[in-house]
């Protein structure tokens, strides 16, 4: 392509040369390496659908959830396979519910429950970790002695005895995740915090007289930013991990609602009846995610650490 | 007119094995634009006289003393209180440019921040001033580098970026911890040339921390000479280098090399600094001292002398 004639201005070479100076921060940097990384590309592309699978594919179902295939009940395990002709894509459950319809919706409440207690489990630890870490002493020692008793919680023991006590749903599946996931990320966060905070540019920011919230807030937070991003991407699948574990044990979300581990753990009840269908399509899409997920947090690991910049 | 006045100042660290003996009885005044330097060896606690005027020393140091500024105790002022003061009336300038600018934030942002916070400034009128003021510390071309992050800078430069920072509220005292040891030499001249000719226009007053007695040399009226956390000599510069007065000084004064005569020896000060751990009962310096008596080891020599001053029991001329 020729250049057109302002090219050559003095007025576009300012401009340009002062797109190269702000063009180089610490977050450009890092999702041009990002974008580099082929993996971590095809994981978000991954992820990216099965969102998309959640949030539109209830439009296409051709039956609702809860709606039974009268036709179908009584010989699910020899007809009731996935099919184009009769709308079942992936088939039906063994109630003969559709269970496309049944799988967009597992893949809604996984990916909420996942979502939702991860980013806010990280938040809220990285939050404790970042006040324990500046302030140490008593402060510290209190929210560590919390980090311990929250470790030694049986979390499966927790889950039954909070769920007798509160019922069964998914915001009360996110909080009870919460209380139990909130160390995730607090001993990084302290961790970072306290060699942060004798960095000599925290004491100039003192020096400067801010207060202690700008303080952490404006010149450590963002110092620490890579860290909680990193560690985001490892406890989404985490928690998507553990909500399907205690679904699969029965303990978790429950009928008429459902999630991939309660639709792997019906699954894996009528297998041994042919009905291979029920079990591969939840787990296939839940594989594929943890995968996805797992490739988008190395992905961003090798981004975002500074120790790899070159 | 005495601008802040340290008056019998001690700094110790209670730490697992013990207190530590940081800076024992110490005091001075600088005048209204007058550079004072402070040069003592690692640990003999200049830096952390200058991190405790500001209230910036680590929780577990104990003060005892005052530092009197605008006739208020700074030691004895809350965090809330000091932060009135911090960069608005007495600001520092942290040895390393290398670490003391935050590598996740603009230059202008981080400049703004004490603007914003000081005075109010926001948007152009910020602006104006930023940069204002990385023209007087001769950052080039400021204008297009506001947006730059610090790591696109060279170690001069952000020394200049700190410096501006520093002076941005225009300050009435500039505590600099050895700005110039992490530059090389060249740059060195360059930013204590920056510094003095700061001094000239705006009349701030520096205290200038630093083991470089070259440093000193060109551009401090006064210089006060710390070992071990006490004061051995205090003096006009050049009173001081022509005819150190304390045997310590005197040891430093042999210790650094001279262009000009280059078949002189070079002199090393025998032994080690005293252990901190333990409390001061007689001269620091006594045990490494050339000149020692008995009795320099039994009490600790106080600071005295009109101008220059210094402590030391025995006579000027019975000094090798």
């Amino acid at each position: 392509m020729i250049a057109p004639k302002t090219m050559k201005t003095a007025e576009y070479q300012e401009t340009a040369a002062e797109e190269m100076i702000t063009n180089r921060s610490f977050w450009s940097d890092a999702r041009r390496r990002f974008l580099g990384n082929r993996m971590a590309l095809i994981g978000l592309c991954f992820v990216g659908a099965i969102i998309l699978f959640a949030i539109f594919g209830g439009l296409f179902a051709q039956y609702s959830i809860e709606e039974i295939d009268w036709s179908l009940l009584g010989q699910v395990n020899e007809e009731g396979g996935p099919s184009l002709s009769n709308g079942h894509w992936f088939g039906v459950d063994e109630l003969g519910r559709d269970l496309y319809a049944r799988v967009v919706q597992g893949t809604r409440v996984s990916l909420m429950v996942g979502f939702t207690a991860g980013i806010l489990s990280v938040m809220i630890g990285s939050f404790f970790g970042a006040i324990a870490g500046y302030y140490g002493g008593r402060t510290d020692q209190i929210i560590m002695g919390a980090y311990n008793i929250t470790l030694s919680i049986p979390y499966i023991i927790f889950f039954v005895v909070w769920q007798a006590f509160f019922g069964r749903s998914v915001g009360q599946m996110i909080i009870v995740m919460i209380i139990i996931n909130w160390p995730a990320g607090l001993l990084i966060a302290r961790g970072q915090v306290m060699t942060l905070k004798n960095r000599e540019f925290v004491d100039a920011a003192r020096m400067l007289g801010l207060s202690d919230a700008k303080i952490i807030l404006r010149h450590i937070m963002p110092n620490m930013l890579w860290v909680i991003v990193i560690y985001t991407s490892i406890t989404i699948p985490d928690a998507i991990m553990m909500e399907s574990l205690v679904s699969f044990l029965g303990v978790g979300i429950q009928e008429p609602s459902t999630s991939w581990g309660a639709l792997i753990s019906e699954g894996a009840r009528t297998m041994t009846y042919g009905a291979l269908w029920q079990l591969l399509f939840p787990a296939a899409f839940f594989a594929v995610n943890q995968i996805a997920l797992y490739y988008i947090g190395d992905g961003l690991r090798d981004a975002l650490d500074p120790k790899e910049r070159s | 007119m005495t601008l802040l006045s340290v008056e019998n100042l001690s700094i110790r660290f209670e730490t697992p094995d013990g207190l530590v003996h940081a800076v024992n009885d110490i005091s001075f005044r600088i005048d209204a634009g007058e550079t004072l330097a402070l040069v003592g060896e690692s640990g003999s606690g200049k830096s952390q006289i200058a991190l405790s005027i500001l209230g910036l020393l680590s929780p577990n140091a104990r003060t005892e003393g005052r530092v009197m500024y605008n006739g208020t105790d700074l030691l004895s002022l809350k965090t809330k209180q000091l932060n009135k003061i911090r960069a608005r009336e007495i600001a520092m300038i942290f040895q390393d440019p290398m670490s003391s600018l935050n590598p996740y934030m603009t230059i202008e942002r981080q400049l703004n921040e004490s603007l914003e916070l000081h005075e109010g400034l926001k948007g152009d009128a910020a602006r104006k001033r930023v940069l204002e003021t990385m023209d007087a510390v001769q950052i080039p071309n400021a204008k297009n580098r506001l947006r730059a992050y610090p790591h696109e800078f060279s170690g001069g430069m952000r020394q200049r970026i700190v410096i501006a920072m520093a002076l941005l509220c225009k300050p009435k005292l500039i505590l600099a911890d050895e700005p110039t040891t992490a530059l090389d030499v060249t740059v060195q001249a360059q930013i204590m040339r920056l510094l003095d000719e700061i001094r000239a226009e705006m009349g701030t007053s520096i205290l200038l921390i630093t083991h470089d007695l070259g440093v000193v040399a060109g551009a401090c009226e006064n210089t006060l000479v710390l070992y071990s956390g006490k004061v051995m000599e205090h003096a006009d510069t050049r009173a001081l280098f022509a005819e150190p007065q304390h045997p310590y000084t005197r040891g430093l004064l042999r210790a650094v090399p001279n262009v000009h005569d280059d078949a002189a020896e070079l002199s090393a000060i025998p032994g080690q600094p005293p252990n901190q751990m333990l409390a001061l009962t007689g001269c620091p310096f006594a045990p490494r001292c050339v000149d020692a008596i008995d009795a320099c080891r039994d009490g600790v020599p106080d600071l005295c002398g009109e101008g220059h001053k210094r402590a030391c029991i025995r006579p000027v001329e019975e000094l090798t």
